[in-house]
């Protein structure tokens, strides 16, 4: 199985209105949206937040098919969940099937959990799944988070696609000598050959940046060269997201 | 694995659990991230992205593909530092694939990430240690262990957040276990090839 590309996410084309927001009001932003959507309890509020997440994605132009793919592994386990939710809850029953009871209360819940899983993740692909992962890093550097956190989230993004294409080697150089992956001893043993030569080879090249890090006079700080600027855009932007966060609290409550 | 947080939420006490893992969630990584030294920095950052690469092998089990985890790898080489790569791991996770998600991000590196302390503590000596044939069999266990107790922390969470989820987190155990086969020999068979190709993998850290 080849791994996806995972660093050309293709989630947004070039000149999106997202990619002129400053990262930071944008991780903001997603973090303070999921924190209210995970509150909100009235169906229809989550409509209206689901909605807004879906308008907010269509105006930044987000590619449909790849915004899909990423929901779909939440949406297996939201159809899951419908099933068997019903089950473990009392109420009016809707179906029943031999001993087994479908009831309203527990399609309800399993419906308001795909509601509000579906916009948080929405939110979070279309502001921070857009935004490239050195840009994350350095949002959440500025955010507060313990600096050696986010030089960690730095160098494992940095080295994710070096490992990717070695891995990509080792996986040819297995098939050009005529290896099958099936489920026995064999194939589990190569595969763990597999993930033992790949440690080794992080480590080997750990040693290297580490030694060239050192030629430098890395002593555990990283100088930032480009700060982010926070402009009168991203105010508007927070401000936005404000109102339309609070109208959805407003709804929640009163609606 | 990934708890999600729409179904945490969902309930009162499913929310505290949230919370919960959260205050846990930091405890933890600031230990690991505390023992990191500034030279540690690109080995541990480095092994991370190769554990992110190597779980994306599949292995096919009636149809299914079944992905490996290597949490318990993952602590025998890292210890503590594991719990800061698991967070950054499950962060890289939710932001590419949209697993899991944002808030569930707490919950999720300590379902992940303990058990791979535990196995730190309870296999690193037997995997690095003096007997070639006992490396095997300590990898193996720490594999098993690894997947084996995420599963039973992310039932415990679900167990926690109420009611209705108690059907799900029966369900929890039994759906891993598969995955914990493959990860025990799978790790078990890394141990003992990492041990005779390049044992200070085990020794240098920590």
């Amino acid at each position: 199985m080849t791994p996806p590309n995972w660093l050309s996410n293709g989630l947004t084309p070039e000149g999106s209105w997202v990619h002129g927001v400053d990262p930071r009001a944008r991780v903001l932003a997603a973090v303070g949206a999921a924190v209210v959507f995970a509150c909100l309890q009235q169906t229809a509020a989550l409509i209206g937040a689901l909605g807004g997440m879906v308008v907010l994605g269509l105006s930044a132009r987000i590619r449909p098919g790849a915004v899909l793919v990423r929901l779909l592994p939440f949406n297996i386990l939201a159809a899951i969940l419908a099933i068997l939710l019903p089950l473990s809850t009392t109420g009016d029953a809707v179906y029943q099937w031999g001993p087994f009871v479908w009831t309203r209360p527990g399609l309800e819940l399993a419906g308001q959990i795909a509601l509000k899983g579906n916009a948080i993740l929405l939110g979070l692909l279309v502001l921070v799944g857009t935004m490239e992962l050195a840009a994350l890093g350095h949002a959440l550097d500025h955010l507060g988070v313990p600096t050696k956190l986010a030089q960690l989230l730095l160098f494992t993004v940095r080295y994710l696609e070096v490992l990717g294409q070695e891995y990509e080697r080792l996986r040819a150089s297995m098939k050009i000598r005529g290896f099958q992956p099936r489920l026995n001893g064999h194939t589990l043993r190569t595969y763990g050959a597999l993930v033992g030569i790949l440690l080794i080879r992080a480590w080997d090249r750990s040693e290297r940046v580490l030694a060239a890090m050192q030629c430098r006079g890395f002593t555990g700080k990283f100088w930032l060269l480009e700060h982010f600027r926070y402009r009168w855009t991203d105010a508007l932007f927070g401000a936005g997201w404000l109102t339309g966060l609070a109208a959805l609290i407003c709804w929640e409550l009163w609606g | 694995m990934h708890l999600s947080e729409a179904i945490l939420a969902a309930t009162p006490s499913g929310q505290l659990v949230l919370g919960g893992g959260m205050v846990l969630a930091a405890g933890g990584v600031a230990v690991g991230l505390r023992r990191l030294q500034p030279a540690d920095m690109p080995r541990t950052a480095i092994l991370s992205s190769a554990f992110f690469v190597a779980s994306l092998v599949h292995v096919q089990v009636l149809g299914t593909p079944v992905h490996l985890v290597l949490n318990g790898l993952l602590g025998l080489v890292l210890g503590w530092a594991a719990m800061p790569a698991v967070l950054v791991g499950l962060l890289l996770q939710a932001v590419l694939f949209g697993f899991g998600g944002l808030l569930a991000v707490g919950v999720n590196t300590v379902v992940m990430g303990l058990p791979s302390v535990v196995c730190y503590y309870l296999f690193r000596r037997s995997a690095a240690g003096g007997y070639e044939g006992l490396a095997w069999w300590a990898g193996a266990a720490a594999g098993f262990t690894g997947v084996m107790l995420a599963a039973a922390l992310a039932a415990g969470a679900l167990l926690a957040a109420g009611k209705p989820f108690h059907h799900v987190a029966q369900l929890v155990l039994p759906v891993q276990l598969p995955a914990a086969c493959i990860d025990a020999v799978v790790t078990g068979a890394a141990v003992a090839f990492l041990r005779k190709v390049r044992p200070e993998v085990f020794r240098r850290f920590g």
